[in-house]
């Protein structure tokens, strides 16, 4: 080829200089992109090759599924816990378990307490270098840094010489030679366009939430023992409550517990109000072109599980703070049905990821899935010794499947769940939007970009941060109406289990549409299964051509200089990849097969 | 290199005052054991030493390590990472990335022959070629390779790098294996833990700067400042596994009184780390002071050592002779609960006597 119209609508153009970045950093995971620039260095085709895979679901097989929720928590370490509770719930969906009240507003907090980690860590840490020059901090005025910090935010590390102790390091750092993690990083380059203020005070805030986010995953830690990677509980959670009576200091929660989650509750919503949103308008009102490039698949195809269920063991729209739907075409008045368990609405493909399925290239749901691994390169992929130069797309290229939601390329994250959640009539979803748009100017439109990916990712930590407080409260509120309940044990032991059972759980994580499908046979799991965000958004092409939304994102962005390609992280960061692992493996004794990918 | 940073004088810059940095350094020096005079010591190193460069390769994993040394509150991860030590590459947080990143590798290695830290998380892939995991369009078994070649000293993170972790349990499809198996004429600090704890991670790294040497390796190439004593030895619930007063089921009036979780299946009386006793989240909790029983993260193959929630004694694969259901068996009829847990606290030291030359001789075998 050197140029096709794919059946999604997108048009690729492989004729002109291919550039690959791999590593692809501040992500979770190994990733690859490669990319064919135009004579005006605009990207015309894109290629996302997922790099990794860890073979986690034939290594599930056979073993207790009350223990499945610590294998697959290693999936990732990032968004720790999400695939922890995905999978309780498939046990719980599988087994008909229903959980306390508490123990869901329990859930609730914890994963309200990782989006604000979350969002909050991947905004300063792993994308805020695609916006801020950190060596032009060094020219900053501290005062006029002072001044600028003053006009958009009451925080209080706000003075001339905070700033001025700051830049101070920062040219110790980089006046030393050794600039760590800052070095050969892109500075200086003419896509930055942050004036040295602005720079300063995100450098200020790069620290300040470095050394803030380890508060407030403690949240977690109340709960789970540790983060990252916490404790979890088939039927409940494992953190008892003990408020008046005797024992109650040594009881894993008691009012001291509840007191610390509620004072670092409260400094998370200060610090994403008062840093992280005033920041991001900041910077993003530099960079308004950046609402143009990046759409990809956003203004078609969104996608969202929902989550956050207000009422125990009820997953319906009434009960999920966030909503559940597909938006197919852009069509926002029009909020489709999902359902995880219909055989014909999510399927996976393989013929360009390093799978096969025996005899036919129809696309497989994942509780009936079957997947060999078949790492097998295309023809035109080049090579220089050990090292591949570039993969070829018309092959094989990703350890990533290729997820559809009835045959459609979804993207899946915060900008989903947002826009589904307003396109569902959500009053402080709408509100939060709205407002944000207003201040910034912008069309609804807007929000289908990369820096709208950004914007809605940094709402959405908002929003998690209002909604966590008020689940404390929630969780107090019935802890003072006489409800202490955690855990239900009715069907903990194995043989009070149906002989066989399948289950679906999921969740709606950080980076999007998480689902685990298990089989459980002879108290055994027989088969486990993971579709995760990251597959959705990184896939690869499908057998008609269809690409994903990495892909299509990449495609009419305009790069400054293609050996330096800050543009393509911007784009990519905007989905928070986490490529984690990929696993779709055969069995081990060549039977039937576990499936899944991860990613 | 240009002029050299001292940790000290990084942070009196940012302000803080002597007499908070050597409380730092009492500190620090307090959980790392060092004695009387260790705070002086650790003091005047981070008053004298530049930043040696380290650089921090992923294989196999899932960034809970990094995640987990992000969260170190004393000291403060920045304060390592801008003051203490070079991160120059670790793809999880560097500017660079692709050829920019990659170039940083060669020149460390070039410029530091002998001299700069190679910190591993996760593990290395042999099956299909090492083609499980590919950085740079090369397998990562190469890139780990040249780096490994020319370190001074490799720190293997996490269980992953220490012993294989989950992806490396049966039936272990990719191969996974350690990063002490595939290393020689380098030293290797294995710092298991799935993460390990973040002060934990941040201390070893303290201790080889501040006395420039390795820290005391058990033969599990573990530091025995970390990692000698089991969490059952320091849990703070130890006394009512001694008095017999057990959690018998999830949420029950032993639970919410914080009994000892020993029958819900809890691996403190066969992990060695320092969960019970520097506690994860800066001492906020851990497992068991949250609920639920450990699962023995840092040990090598604990994936297969369950399922978690059986309790130890019914756990044939240590070559125990006799389990402790036959133990608790004849201990509930005759004696009662109370000696019944006795008995059991007998059986399991009689089990950590017996595991420990067996646990050397397994040490050395390749596993699956």
């Amino acid at each position: 080829m050197t140029q096709v119209t794919t059946p999604n609508g997108f048009t690729l153009d492989n004729s002109g200089r291919r550039i690959a970045i791999d590593p692809v950093t501040r992500i979770e995971g190994h990733l690859r992109i490669e990319v064919n620039v135009d004579s005006a260095n605009v990207i015309r085709n894109a290629v996302s090759v997922g790099t990794m895979w860890r073979g986690l679901e034939p290594i599930l097989k056979g073993r207790d599924p009350r223990d499945a929720w610590a294998f697959v928590q290693r999936i990732c370490g990032v968004c720790t816990g999400v695939h922890a509770l995905a999978s309780v719930r498939a046990v719980e969906d599988a087994l008909g378990i229903k959980i306390p009240a508490n123990a869901n507003t329990i859930r609730n907090i914890m994963h309200l307490a990782l989006y604000v980690h979350d969002h909050l860590v991947h905004f300063y840490h792993l994308h805020a270098l695609d916006w801020v020059d950190v060596v032009s901090a060094l020219s900053a005025s501290p005062k006029a840094t002072s001044d600028l910090q003053q006009s958009i935010s009451p925080w209080p590390n706000a003075s001339a010489g905070y700033f001025k102790d700051i830049q101070d390091r920062v040219k110790k750092l980089v006046g030393s030679g050794q600039l760590g993690p800052f070095r050969n990083g892109y500075w200086g380059h003419a896509a930055y366009k942050l004036p040295p203020e602005a720079n300063l005070m995100a450098v200020a805030h790069y620290i300040e939430a470095l050394n803030f986010q380890r508060e407030i995953v403690k949240i977690q830690a109340v709960f789970g023992g540790k983060n990252p990677h916490p404790m979890w509980l088939v039927g409940g959670v494992a953190s008892t409550i003990n408020m008046h009576g005797t024992g109650a200091s040594g009881a894993p929660i008691n009012v001291e517990r509840m007191n610390l989650i509620t004072d670092i509750a409260d400094r998370a919503h200060t610090f994403i109000s008062q840093v992280y949103i005033p920041d991001l308008l900041a910077i993003a009102s530099y960079y308004r072109e950046w609402f143009k490039y990046g759409d990809g698949l956003a203004s078609k195809n969104l996608l969202a599980y929902g989550d956050f269920p207000s009422k125990a063991n009820d997953d319906s729209n009434s009960s999920l703070l966030l909503p559940r739907g597909a938006i197919i075409n852009g069509d926002l008045t029009k909020l489709h049905e999902v359902d995880l368990r219909d055989p014909t609405q999510i399927q996976e493909f393989v013929p360009h990821s390093w799978y096969s399925y025996a005899g036919s290239n129809a696309g497989l749901h994942p509780w009936d899935g079957q997947t060999e691994l078949d790492f097998k390169l295309g023809e035109k992929t080049r090579k220089t010794g050990d090292k591949i130069e570039a993969f070829d797309e018309g092959g094989k290229y990703s350890y990533v499947k290729a997820p559809r939601w009835k045959g459609h390329a979804m993207e899946t994250g915060p900008l989903a769940r947002m826009v589904i959640a307003y396109a569902s009539g959500n009053r402080r979803v709408k509100e939060l939007v709205d407002g944000t748009l207003k201040k910034l100017d912008l069309p609804l439109t807007a929000l289908f970009s990369t820096l709208g990916r950004t914007a809605a990712r940094g709402l959405e930590g908002l929003w998690a941060a209002e909604q966590l407080k008020e689940e404390i409260a929630n969780l107090q509120a019935a802890i003072k109406s006489g409800n202490e309940a955690t855990a239900n044990t009715e069907k903990w032991a194995p043989s009070t289990w149906p002989r066989e059972a399948k289950g679906v759980g999921y969740c709606e994580a950080p980076r999007g549409a998480l689902g685990h499908w298990i089989r459980i046979k002879d108290e055994k799991i027989q088969n486990y299964q993971c579709v995760v965000p990251t597959t959705w958004n990184a896939s690869p092409r499908d057998a008609q051509g269809n690409i994903g939304a990495y892909e299509a994102a990449l495609l009419g962005v305009p790069m400054v200089n293609p050996s330096k390609p800050l543009e393509i992280l911007r784009v990519i960061h905007s989905f928070d990849p986490c490529l984690a692992c990929a696993t779709h493996v055969i069995g081990p004794d060549g039977g039937e097969l576990t499936v899944a990918k991860i990613l | 290199m240009g002029g050299k940073t001292t940790f000290y004088e990084v942070v009196r810059q940012r302000g803080i005052s002597r007499r908070d940095f050597l409380g730092f350094c009492a500190m620090t020096a307090t959980y790392l054991g060092l004695g009387p005079d260790g705070a002086g010591i650790l003091a005047h190193a981070m008053q004298t030493k530049p930043r040696i460069p380290v650089l921090w390769l992923h294989g196999l994993e899932c960034t809970c390590c990094s995640e987990s040394f992000l969260r170190s509150g004393h000291p403060l991860a920045t304060d390592i990472v801008m003051s203490m030590i070079s991160l120059d590459y670790d793809d999880t947080i560097m500017a660079a990335a692709g050829d920019q990143a990659e170039a940083i590798i060669s020149d460390i290695i070039r410029d530091y022959r002998g001299a700069y830290i190679l910190a591993v998380e996760g593990n290395i892939p042999l099956a299909n070629d090492g083609m499980a995991c590919i950085v740079g369009g090369r397998p990562f078994k190469h890139q780990f390779d040249e780096a490994a070649k020319h370190a001074k000293a490799i720190i293997a993170w996490g269980t992953c790098a220490s012993s294989g972790c989950v992806q490396a349990a049966k039936p272990n499809p990719t191969k996974a294996t350690p990063v002490h198996k595939l290393v020689q004429h380098v030293p290797v600090i294995n710092v298991p833990g799935c993460p390990p704890i973040a002060e934990v991670m941040t201390g070893v790294i303290s201790y080889i700067l501040t006395y420039d040497r390795m820290p005391e390796l058990d033969n599990q190439l573990r530091p025995k400042m970390f990692y000698s004593q089991r969490v059952h030895d320091k849990c703070y619930r130890r006394a009512h596994f001694d008095a017999g007063q057990f959690v018998e089921q999830w949420d029950d009036e032993g639970a919410r009184q914080g009994w000892c979780l020993y029958k819900m299946g809890c691996r403190g009386p066969t992990t060695y780390n320092a969960c019970a006793s520097i506690g994860w989240n800066e001492n906020t909790s851990f497992p068991i002071k949250s609920g639920h029983g450990c699962i023995g993260c840092s040990e090598e193959g604990f994936w297969d050592r369950g399922p978690f929630y059986e309790r130890l004694p019914d756990m044939h694969q240590w070559g125990v002779e006799s389990n402790a259901d036959k133990v608790a068996a004849i201990g509930a009829a005759a004696l009662g609960v109370a000696v019944t847990a006795q008995l059991g606290a007998t059986v399991v030291q009689r089990v950590f006597r017996k595991r420990k030359p067996e646990e050397q001789a397994e040490h050395k075998e390749p596993t699956e």
